[in-house]
C-alpha cells in the first residue's frame, strides 16, 4: 500500500511564501496572545498555588462549591473535570499554606459542612509554594536552553551550520506556536506541558533531520543541480516517511489524548499540537530556511562532511 | 544454521529472554512456586501518581536554629561576664543572630576582648563604637561555625524525620536531602495525608514550665503582664461538636526540663480506657525531675509541646522514679503519633512545607487503567496499520515493536526505574515513534526495489542507507530526553526514563532484530519479490 505515490514532485520550495505567511500569522497570534495575557498562563507548578481534585458521588453545582469555599474565607475557581455528570471538580486557589493545618483540611471541612462528609472524596492535592514555583520556572527555562544548545552542537557537528540554523528556527517555531495555542485556549502551562515541549523539540528535530539527511545525500549525487531543486527533491523523497511516522505517532497521541484521563490531558494536548506543527515545520520551515540561507550566504567550495 | 547468524541469534535471545524474566513478576499477580528463588521477584516500582501517596518538600528554617544557638551563647556569656566581673550595662541578642554588649568603659572592653578570645573564640567582633565612656560591641558567630550549625540542623532534621517515618510504619518511604536546606519526602500509599503532615512537620519541642499562680491571669490577659511570664493556651476540642476552646495559662517562661530528658514515650490507658502518654526519663532527666518536683510540691507544672499546653497537673509529691505522664483527651491515633514524635526527638528548627502533592489510591488506579487501555488500543492501531501498509514486512516490524515494549518494561524492572503516568505516556509515544526506524528502512528498501535491485541487494542497501539517518534522528530525541532526566521531578523523570530506554530499545529491535528476521528468511526461502 502507498499513501504517497513514488516520484512525486510537489513544489514545496515554491510554496514557501504561502507557508511563511501561515507560520507568520500563527506566530504573531501566539505573541499577541502572550502579550495580552501577560505571559503564559502559568499553572501552580510555576506560579505557586493549590489545586484540589474532588469527586462527588453525584454531580453538584460548581457554584455551590465556590459558595462553600467562600464561607471558609477562601477565594478559588471551580472547574468541572473530566466528563459531564461524573461529579469530578478541580478547585484552584492562588493561596498556599506552608503550615501544617494545610488548606486541604480547611477545604475538606468546608465541603463536609455543605455537602456532608460521605458524599465526596479528595482525590488529589497539589500545593506548590511560591519559592518552589520560581525555582521550577528558572530550571525549566534552563532545561529548554540546554536542550537547544546540545542539539545545536550535535547538528553543527553532523551537518553544516546553515542546517543548524534552519533546524533551530523550526524548533523555535514549533515551541512558540504550541505555547501560543495554550495561551489562546487559556490552558495552563504546567510542568508536564514543559516536558511535552521538550519532547516536541526532540520529535520535530527527528523529522527535520531525516529530511536534512536526504538533502545532504542528494547534494553529493546532484552536484550540477540547483540547490533549491535538490532540497525539493529530498523533501519529496522523504515525504512518504514523514507522513507515515507522523501518522503512527499521531494515532497514539490521539489515543492518549482521548483515553489517558484528565490528569495528563494538557500534556497530551501539547504533544498533539506539537506533532502536527512539528511535521509541518520540517517540510515548510526547516528546509526552505536552508535554501534561503544558501541564497543569501552561498557556500563556496565547501566539502561534504560526515 | 550458518555461523554468521549464530551470534546475532544468541544476542537477540539473550536480550529477549532476559527482558521476559524481568517482566514476569510485573505481569502476574504473584510469582508461582516454580519460579526460581534467584530470579527477579520485584514488580515494577510505581510512582506516587499511580499507586497513590504523598510527596512533600520541606524547608528547614536554619536561621531559627542559628538564632536559638545565639540565644544560648548569649545566656552563657551573660552569666560568665557577671562571674568574671566584666561589667556591662546592656547585653542582648539583636537582629536575630547577633549579640550586642555595652561595656562600662574602654578598660573593661580590653578585659572583655581578652576573655572573649580565650573563652568564646566562636564569637567575632564586627563593630565597636565608643559612646561617651561606654563601649558598644556587636558580635556575631564565626561564619564557618554558623554554616556548620545550619548544616547540622538540616542533617538532624533529616534524621528525626526519618526516625518518625520509620516508627510510623510506611513501606518504602523515600527521604532525601535536596539542595542546601530542603528535604524531599515520598510516602507511597498514605491514606491520611493530614495526619502524616502533622507527624512530620511538628517541631515537637517538649518543655516543662511552672504555672504562675501568684498573679492574676485576668490581669495578665488584660495586658498587665508580670516580668518573665508568658500566656500559653491549651486547645480543648469538644468530642461532640468538634468546636475548639482555647484555655489560657499564665506560665513562668523558664524551661525547667526539655524533651532531651526523655528515654522513651509509650501510649498507655487509664481506668476509663482513655489513652495517655507515659514518659520515662533518662538518668540525668530523672535526677532533674526528682529535684524540680521536690522543690515545687503543690504547684502546677505545665507540659508544653510547641508552645501548646497539653496538661498542667498539680505536683502532689516528689517524683523520683523518672516517670511522668502527659494527659490531654487524645484520640488513640493522636496519642500514638505524639508518642512517636516524642521518641524520635524534636526538630532542631521549624520546617515549612514548600510543596505538597497527594494522590488518592483510587485516582492512581484510575490512571493505571487508563494508561494500560491507551497502550493496548494505540498499540493495536499501529500494529494493524503497519501490516496493512507493509504486509509481511509490517508483521516483522510489529514483532520488533512488541519486543521493544518487553525490553522497556524489562529494563525498567531490572534497574528499579519508576513507572509514572507520564512514563506510561512515554511508553505509548514510543510505540508510535519506534516504528519510525522501520518506516525509514522500509521506505529505503522500496526505493531500492523500484530501482530494480533484487531482494537481497535492496535489503542490504536499504538498511545501510537508513542507518545513519536513524542514528542522527534518535540522538537528538535522546538529547532532549537526557535534559528532561536531569531537570525533571518525579513523574516527569519517569517520562524521560521510559522515553530514553524506548529510543535505545527501538534502535536495537528495528535495526538488529528485523534485519535478522529478513536475513534468516532470505537464507531459507528463495524470495523473488519482497512483501513490503
Amino acid at each position: 500500500m502507498k499513501i504517497i505515490k513514488s516520484g512525486t514532485t510537489i513544489d514545496f520550495m515554491g510554496k514557501r511564501g504561502g507557508a511563511f505567511i501561515i507560520s507568520g500569522i500563527l506566530i504573531i497570534a501566539a505573541i499577541v496572545s502572550l502579550i495580552a495575557h501577560g505571559g503564559p498562563n502559568y499553572g501552580i507548578d510555576f506560579a505557586g498555588g493549590t489545586v484540589i481534585q474532588v469527586r462527588f458521588s453525584q454531580a453538584v453545582n460548581p457554584a455551590d462549591i465556590r459558595e462553600s469555599l467562600k464561607d471558609a474565607g477562601l477565594a478559588g475557581t471551580v472547574q468541572r473535570f473530566g466528563a459531564e455528570g461524573v461529579g469530578e471538580y478541580l478547585i484552584r486557589l492562588q493561596t498556599t499554606s506552608s503550615d501544617l493545618e494545610g488548606l486541604s483540611a480547611t477545604i475538606n471541612d468546608a465541603l463536609a459542612k455543605r455537602f456532608g462528609g460521605e458524599t465526596f472524596e479528595i482525590r488529589r492535592t497539589e500545593m506548590v509554594g511560591p519559592k518552589v514555583g520560581k525555582d521550577l520556572r528558572t530550571k525549566g527555562l534552563q532545561a529548554i536552553i540546554f536542550a537547544l544548545i546540545g542539539i545545536l552542537i550535535y547538528i553543527s557537528w553532523r551537518f553544516k551550520f546553515r542546517f543548524a540554523v534552519g533546524a533551530v528556527a523550526a524548533i523555535a517555531h514549533d515551541v512558540l506556536i504550541t505555547i501560543g495555542v495554550f495561551s489562546l485556549t487559556n490552558k495552563e502551562f504546567s510542568l508536564p506541558v514543559l516536558a511535552a515541549l521538550l519532547t516536541i523539540v526532540g520529535y520535530s528535530l527527528n523529522d527535520t533531520i531525516v529530511v536534512y539527511d536526504r538533502i545532504r545525500e542528494n547534494m553529493g549525487r546532484m552536484r550540477r543541480e540547483v540547490f533549491e531543486r535538490t532540497v525539493n527533491i529530498s523533501v519529496n523523497e522523504t515525504l512518504s516517511r514523514t507522513i507515515l511516522t507522523s501518522g503512527t505517532t499521531l494515532i497514539v497521541v490521539l489515543v492518549l489524548f482521548l483515553m489517558g484521563g484528565g490528569v495528563i490531558h494538557d500534556f497530551t494536548f501539547a504533544l498533539l499540537i506539537g506533532v502536527i506543527v512539528g511535521t509541518y515545520s520540517s517540510i515548510f520551515v526547516a528546509s526552505p530556511l536552508v535554501v534561503m540561507w544558501e541564497k543569501r550566504f552561498p557556500a563556496k567550495g565547501e566539502k561534504r562532511r560526515r | 544454521m550458518k555461523s554468521k547468524f549464530r551470534w546475532r541469534l544468541v544476542l537477540i535471545l539473550f536480550v529477549l529472554i532476559g527482558a521476559l524474566i524481568y517482566c514476569f513478576p510485573t505481569l502476574v499477580k504473584e510469582t508461582p512456586d516454580w519460579w526460581p528463588q534467584f530470579f527477579p521477584q520485584d514488580k515494577i516500582h510505581l510512582g506516587l501518581d499511580l499507586q497513590g501517596g504523598m510527596h512533600l518538600i520541606l524547608e528547614v528554617e536554619t536561621a531559627k536554629a542559628v538564632e536559638s544557638a545565639v540565644e544560648r551563647i548569649k545566656n552563657d556569656l551573660k552569666a560568665d561576664l557577671k562571674k568574671e566581673q566584666i561589667f556591662s550595662t546592656y547585653l542582648d541578642r539583636v537582629q536575630g543572630n547577633k549579640i550586642e554588649v555595652v561595656l562600662l568603659n574602654p578598660e573593661v572592653k580590653e578585659k572583655f576582648d581578652v576573655y572573649r578570645k580565650e573563652k568564646y573564640p566562636l564569637l567575632t567582633e564586627i563593630e565597636s563604637t565608643q559612646e561617651g565612656d561606654r563601649v558598644k560591641v556587636l558580635l556575631e558567630l564565626e561564619p564557618r561555625y554558623r554554616e556548620d550549625l545550619e548544616q547540622s540542623a538540616v542533617d538532624q532534621a533529616l534524621e528525626t524525620i526519618r526516625n518518625r517515618i520509620d516508627q510510623f510504619g510506611v513501606s518504602e518511604p523515600e527521604i532525601a536531602r535536596q539542595g542546601k536546606d530542603r528535604i524531599l519526602i515520598q510516602l507511597p500509599g498514605i491514606d491520611d495525608p493530614q495526619r502524616a503532615k502533622e507527624l512530620l512537620g511538628k517541631t515537637a519541642l517538649l518543655e516543662f514550665k511552672l504555672v504562675d499562680e501568684d498573679y492574676s491571669l485576668q490581669k495578665a490577659l488584660g495586658g498587665d503582664m508580670p516580668f518573665g511570664d508568658v500566656i500559653l493556651y491549651q486547645k480543648v476540642e469538644d468530642p461532640k461538636t468538634g468546636a475548639v476552646r482555647r484555655i489560657p495559662y499564665l506560665i513562668q517562661d523558664k524551661t525547667l526540663m526539655t524533651g532531651d530528658a526523655l528515654k522513651d514515650a509509650r501510649v498507655s490507658f487509664d481506668q476509663n480506657n482513655m489513652p495517655y502518654i507515659a514518659l520515662s526519663l533518662n538518668p540525668a532527666g530523672a535526677r532533674n525531675f526528682d529535684r524540680l518536683t521536690a522543690e515545687n510540691v503543690g504547684r502546677k507544672l505545665a507540659i508544653i509541646l510547641d508552645d501548646n499546653v497539653y496538661s498542667a497537673p498539680v505536683i502532689r509529691q516528689r517524683i523520683s522514679g523518672g516517670e511522668a505522664v502527659i494527659e490531654g483527651r487524645f484520640t488513640l491515633d493522636e496519642a500514638k503519633d505524639l508518642a512517636i514524635i516524642l521518641r524520635a526527638g524534636s526538630l532542631p528548627a521549624p520546617v515549612q512545607i514548600l510543596e505538597e502533592r497527594t494522590v488518592g489510591p483510587s485516582l492512581g488506579q484510575d490512571s493505571i487503567n487508563k494508561g494500560i487501555k491507551s497502550i493496548i488500543i494505540g498499540g493495536i492501531l499501529v500494529v494493524i496499520f503497519m501490516i496493512i501498509y507493509y504486509q509481511l514486512a509490517g508483521v516483522v516490524a510489529d514483532l520488533a515493536l512488541i519486543m521493544n515494549l518487553i525490553i522497556i518494561i524489562g529494563v525498567l524492572a531490572a534497574f528499579r526505574g519508576t513507572l509514572t503516568l507520564p512514563g506510561i505516556a512515554g511508553l505509548v509515544l514510543t510505540v508510535g515513534m519506534a516504528v519510525d526506524a522501520n518506516v525509514l528502512i522500509f521506505e529505503r528498501i522500496r526505493e531500492e526495489v523500484r530501482l530494480g535491485k533484487p531482494p537481497r541487494a535492496a535489503l542490504e542497501t536499504g538498511y545501510a542507507k537508513a542507518f545513519l539517518t536513524i542514528m542522527d534522528a534518535n540522538v537528538t530525541t535522546f538529547i532532549a530526553a537526557l535534559v528532561l532526566l536531569q531537570f525533571g521531578t518525579g513523574p516527569i523523570k519517569g517520562f524521560a526514563v521510559t522515553l530514553s530506554i524506548g529510543i535505545a530499545a527501538s534502535m536495537f529491535t528495528a535495526i538488529v532484530v528485523t534485519r535478522f528476521v529478513f536475513d534468516l528468511v532470505l537464507s531459507k526461502v528463495r524470495v523473488k519479490r519482497l512483501s513490503i
